[in-house]
């Protein structure tokens, strides 16, 4: 038998950043479903909206501006520490990736807190009416998102200290920051929707 | 690969390499799997029940209906049996069995070791097994749901479906799609990421294109459901008002919702039963398939019109002309999209040399049947007919010509057309032959009368009727008819039991088929492919050289996985996969446990949250990962510097 022509791949690195990672693809494809999820729920609130004469229904104010507006500072300073985390998993370099996911999360636990009083000054119940219900939807999908990603990201920086530390861990790094982004992203349009649109729009 | 084992034989590759994919012994084996073929063929199995359990409740309303003003089954069981049916043939078997079928096939189509996310797809597995046999012991414990598979409110609202029944539907849903999720996800990266090297992205077959695109429908229609479903189930326990017209909610939110999930669903189940006669066809005709390139587009154009139908179910809900004069053009073009493909699958067969095996058979069952219900789809897409039709026994025979022509016959034509390499065992063809034509004729005896009743009025639904409506003698034609379909699908399980131990031992590629599943042995090994392949052209087999080069230098000691570029192929990491483990039996138990916990209190939600979050760490903690330890800096030359051109090295 001759010997068969052969491709020796020996030589390839045993990881990769961006969309080169099958992680990056598992991101996306959760950014996508979410964000379908959040998009119909968007929808969903104006169609409701539609369906009576007064939005927030008579007697109910919108949700109080300024915890929310906190909220939002807080979680858009969030961007900056995670690009630092994310660009420290990049190259490679552990210190950064802990100061920096330890400072993103620290951020994440402000959010948490400050979103217990955003809660109380929604100025509506979910079992009031339908209003009270789609705001509270929207308000229990972002804030189970936080959470998640939070957990996430204590379990990485965990990870990043006990170790074994190996090339794979950055990408979920890499990753993990792309999710926190995305988090950021439907909060802005949460935001608009909620607190902007019944004053605004 | 280590250098040295360059060297080694095959057998001693083979056997390393045995050690490193395949599943650990045992019941502890079986449970940890994080193989594809051992989840795939596991998930087909399943699938396939609950296809039985729901043509069983199917047969038994066929018996109810079989004469005028029957006392078989009462009112209420009837409700939660035409429930049952429509939820377990939706959410059970169709969609769960096209994904099992590629779970099984794609990796090997495209030529790698393994799925991409194996743990996942474990998971996905039992979450939906978990979801089925849920919703099955609500059923035998007369708490079945019983508001029809679109459990429409205000019927299936806490005014009028009082009790656990809608819950149980309503979180089935979410089995079911966190399901479905999961499998996209993986089915997705792996068509993108681990194919063969050489196998650009034009020469993946049509099949896989299929695949692709199913799954990113499932990415845009079953976010939709998921929220409708937990929407719904919050109006039933905790009280709120999104589909409470009294309190600002709206009814008609309900249907726009399941409808953008419902109508794409219809796709998501048809689009790879057209990939499966796409793969079935070039083979028995012995050709290349006639316009690839339409084909494709057809694929994906189908995807796109498909999000725009879901109002043409609506018609009879009172909405402006315009609108619905909008969806009706939008259901007519629908057409076009698949008549390409049609005409591409006939002008295969046209200038190829036909042989009429069973597989084959089913495939043209497949035309004349789905083309019927293409046609009544075109009818009822003109919104005054539907209008007319809505609600009658005409739409109900529609949705099974399209749904069993345009999905069950292309998936028999799969189950007997891969047999061989699931088990290693050919089918018999003389019995196959015989369950295409109980099929078949069963079929047209059963649902063909259903037009003629719903266009003398008899409405869908109802547990019975009376002997001066007119309609007794063609229910009893559909019973017969209905009784020949189940005992074709019994001949095909006799068929299963006699052949898959026993039967003929099946060859590499016993059809002389052309795509890289048939490249190894069958059933394959754990690790697929002894040697990573390399591709040189679409139909691979058949446009191969002989000398056509293989992947080298990817270990065997570890479950080392070539990753390639998505566009061309071009080989460009290699990745570690997991080990099993039993951490994905365990996350679905306790998430089974929060779903079904959070029908009977709220308060499940928080609780179970806390073994599903430990089960999830426990899951992604780098346990005992050997993975090749490299300096950082080497890693980042290499993702500069090294460019393999597999296309260039084949040429």
């Amino acid at each position: 038998m001759t010997p068969r022509r052969t491709i020796d791949v020996s030589r390839l690195p045993t990881y990769a950043f961006g969309h080169h990672a099958l992680t990056w693809w598992a991101t996306w494809s959760m950014i996508l479903m979410e964000g379908t999820m959040l998009v119909i729920l968007l929808i969903s609130y104006f169609f409701l909206r539609t369906a009576v004469p007064e939005w927030p229904p008579a007697h109910t104010l919108p949700p109080n501006l300024f915890w929310g507006t906190l909220n939002t500072a807080i979680i858009l300073a969030s961007v900056f520490p995670n690009q630092l985390a994310k660009k420290a998993a990049e190259s490679l370099d552990v210190k950064g990736v802990r100061l920096w996911m330890i400072v993103t999360l620290l951020f994440g636990v402000a959010f948490a807190v400050v979103r217990i009083f955003e809660f109380k000054n929604l100025n509506c119940h979910w079992q009031q009416n339908a209003y009270g219900s789609i705001v509270w939807f929207n308000m229990g999908f972002h804030t189970a998102h936080v959470l998640t990603d939070m957990v996430d990201t204590v379990v990485l920086i965990v990870l990043m200290f006990v170790g074994p530390i190996e090339g794979p861990r950055f990408v979920d790094v890499s990753e993990n920051s792309i999710y926190w982004n995305f988090v950021v992203v439907i909060w802005l349009l949460i935001y608009s929707v909620i607190y902007l649109a019944p004053r605004f729009l | 690969m280590t250098p040295e084992t360059a060297t080694k034989t095959d057998d001693a590759l083979h056997r390393e390499l045995e050690k490193t994919w395949g599943d650990k012994p045992g019941i502890w084996g079986s449970l940890t799997s994080v193989n594809h073929k051992t989840i795939g063929k596991r998930f087909i199995v399943t699938a396939f029940c609950f296809f039985v359990f729901a043509g069983i409740l199917a047969v038994l309303m066929r018996i109810q209906l079989a004469r005028p003003e029957n006392h078989f089954i009462g009112a209420d069981l009837y409700n939660q049996i035409f429930t049952m049916h429509g939820t377990t043939m939706m959410f059970l078997f169709a969609v769960p069995i096209m994904e099992a079928i590629a779970v099984f096939l794609v990796p090997l189509i495209v030529g790698t070791r393994s799925i991409a996310f194996p743990r996942l797809n474990a998971f996905g597995y039992w979450i939906f097994l978990f979801g089925g046999i849920m919703i099955f012991v609500a059923f035998i414990l007369n708490v079945g749901p019983d508001a029809g598979w679109f459990a429409y409110v205000p019927l299936a609202g806490p005014q009028y479906a009082p009790g656990k029944r809608v819950d149980f539907w309503a979180q089935l849903i979410t089995f079911t799609e966190v399901s479905a999720l999961v499998v996209a996800t993986e089915l997705i990266t792996t068509i993108f990421k681990l194919r063969a090297p050489g196998m650009s992205l034009n020469r993946i077959p049509v099949y896989v294109w299929s695949i692709l695109v199913m799954a990113f429908m499932v990415f845009f229609a079953m976010p939709t459901i998921a929220l409708a479903s937990t929407s719904l189930i919050l109006d039933r326990l905790v009280s709120t008002h999104f589909f409470n017209p009294a309190e600002g909610g709206d009814p008609i939110l309900w249907q726009h919702l399941f409808w953008f999930f419902g109508h794409p669903e219809v796709y998501i189940i048809f689009i790879p039963a057209t990939g499966f006669v796409s793969a079935i066809i070039p083979t028995f005709v012995r050709r290349p398939i006639f316009g690839y390139t339409a084909l494709v587009l057809s694929l994906i154009s189908t995807a796109f019109i498909g999000f725009g139908l879901w109002v043409h179910h609506m018609f009879a809900a009172g909405l402006p002309k315009m609108g619905q004069s909008f969806f009706t053009a939008a259901t007519l073009m629908i057409v076009i999209p698949s008549g390409v493909q049609i005409f591409c699958w006939i002008a295969t067969i046209w200038s190829g040399r036909p042989i009429f095996k069973t597989p084959f058979l089913f495939s043209l069952g497949f035309f004349f049947v789905f083309i019927m219900g293409g046609l009544t789809g075109v009818m009822l897409a003109s919104w005054p007919l539907d209008l007319q039709l809505h609600d009658t026994y005409f739409v109900v025979a529609h949705f099974h010509y399209v749904l069993i022509g345009g999905a069950v016959f292309p998936l028999f034509g799969a189950l007997h057309y891969w047999f061989p390499k699931f088990t290693g065992h050919m089918l018999s063809e003389s019995l196959g032959k015989v369950t295409f034509w109980l099929m078949f004729i069963g079929f047209n005896l059963a649902f063909f009368p259903m037009h003629i009743l719903g266009l003398i009025g008899m409405p869908r639904r109802v547990y019975t009727f009376q002997a001066m409506n007119g309609w007794a003698g063609l229910n009893l034609l559909a019973t017969i008819g209905g009784v020949v379909l189940t005992l074709g699908v019994l001949v095909f399980i006799i068929n299963f039991f006699i052949n898959r131990k026993r039967g003929e031992l099946a060859a590499e590629n016993p059809w002389g088929a052309s795509t890289l599943e048939w490249a190894t042995s069958s059933p394959p090994p754990s690790y697929n492919f002894l040697h990573i392949p390399t591709v040189a052209g679409r139909d691979t087999l058949w446009v191969q050289p002989e000398d056509q080069p293989v992947v080298v230098g990817i270990r065997s000691d570890v479950r080392q996985v070539l990753i390639t570029k998505m566009l061309d192929a071009e080989p460009e990491h290699i990745d570690q996969f997991p080990e099993p483990t039993i951490w994905p039996l365990l996350a679905a138990l306790s998430a089974t446990g929060l779903f079904i916990g959070s029908i009977f209190n709220p308060w499940a939600v928080v609780w179970g949250s806390i073994p599903v979050t430990v089960s999830l760490i426990a899951w992604f903690w780098p346990k005992g990962r050997k993975a090749e330890e490299r300096p950082p800096k080497e890693v980042q030359q290499n993702l500069g510097e090294q460019k393999l051109n597999a296309q260039e090295e084949a040429a």
